[in-house]
């Protein structure tokens, strides 16, 4: 049930009842008023309940599964998506992408996945003062991936270390060299830093 | 590729109805032509490019599958 019409004393008892029955809350929420409802004389005579109509607005974690799942069919491929949470307090919405074409999902070194990504934040954001950060996620590639990049880390570390001359990583995107860097953050005799511009910004380990 | 293309596009714009995408051929590959609203064009090329680079991108990923070569065109 996304639409329902209920009556109370006043318009913004009505309201509260009607988002009780949607088990809402009231940012989610759009409404017209259809009767105003009157006190009445010492509440008897001539009496009006209010009556207001109320509709469930999609919420944006709805709102992104049903885009992501558009787009996915649109570009003909065999996946699935399903969302694996919702962080209300950090605004962050997580979501997974499964199924038959994972490697064209994610592409080389995910960047078809960090390109969906970006366009998805940038559809559901579109107008909104109250920014949601949708993450998506493909079995686990994210994951998988920060491994990988720790364990390149520690490897280029040492070659640093044993040459003494730094060690330029290839261009990653911000997330990737977040990464690196507080991979290499406690490790003493070697600092980390990034030059050039994105999206061909690298990072250099360089022997202190 | 049309309807990816057409989708994206409505769903970063001011104005959706005012989106078009036309295909033609061109040799071995399609050709996308994109067209917005004037103040949308902005919206769909982003800052440096970036955000006509990730619709490329997700072009190009979706052609893979069709083995195709595909390129997209913003017209203003």
């Amino acid at each position: 049930m996304d639409r329902v019409i209920v009556t109370g004393n006043t318009v913004q008892e009505a309201l509260d009842k009607g988002i009780k029955d949607l088990n809402t809350d009231k940012d989610n929420i759009e409404y017209n008023v259809i009767e105003k409802g009157k006190g009445g004389f010492l509440g008897l005579f001539g009496k009006k309940e209010a009556k207001v109509e109320l509709i469930k607005k999609e919420t944006k974690a709805e709102k992104s599964l049903k885009l992501l799942s558009k787009l996915i069919e649109e570009m003909d491929l065999d996946l699935q998506v399903e969302l694996i949470e919702e962080k209300t307090t950090k605004n962050n919405l997580f979501l997974n992408i499964f199924g038959e074409d994972l490697g064209i999902i994610i592409g080389y070194r995910g960047k078809n996945l960090d390109a969906l990504q970006y366009i998805m934040n940038l559809a559901i954001n579109k107008g909104e003062s109250n920014y949601l950060k949708i993450i998506l996620d493909a079995q686990g590639y994210r994951n998988r991936r920060r491994s990988s990049l720790e364990r390149l880390a520690l490897r280029m570390c040492k070659k640093a270390k044993k040459t003494g001359r730094k060690v330029m990583l290839e261009p990653m995107p911000p997330h990737e060299r977040r990464i690196i860097h507080s991979t290499l953050q406690g490790v003493s005799g070697v600092k980390t830093y990034s030059e050039g511009r994105d999206p061909y910004r690298k990072v250099i380990i360089k022997v202190k | 590729m049309k309807e990816v293309l057409r989708t994206i596009a409505e769903n970063i714009v001011d104005n959706p109805q005012e989106v078009s995408v036309k295909e033609r051929e061109e040799g071995q590959s399609i050709i996308l032509e994109l067209r917005v609203a004037d103040e949308d064009m902005g919206k769909v090329i982003g800052k440096g490019g970036r955000v006509a680079k990730a619709i490329r991108t997700l072009i190009e990923a979706a052609a893979t599958k069709a083995k195709k070569q595909v390129r997209v065109e913003i017209k203003d």
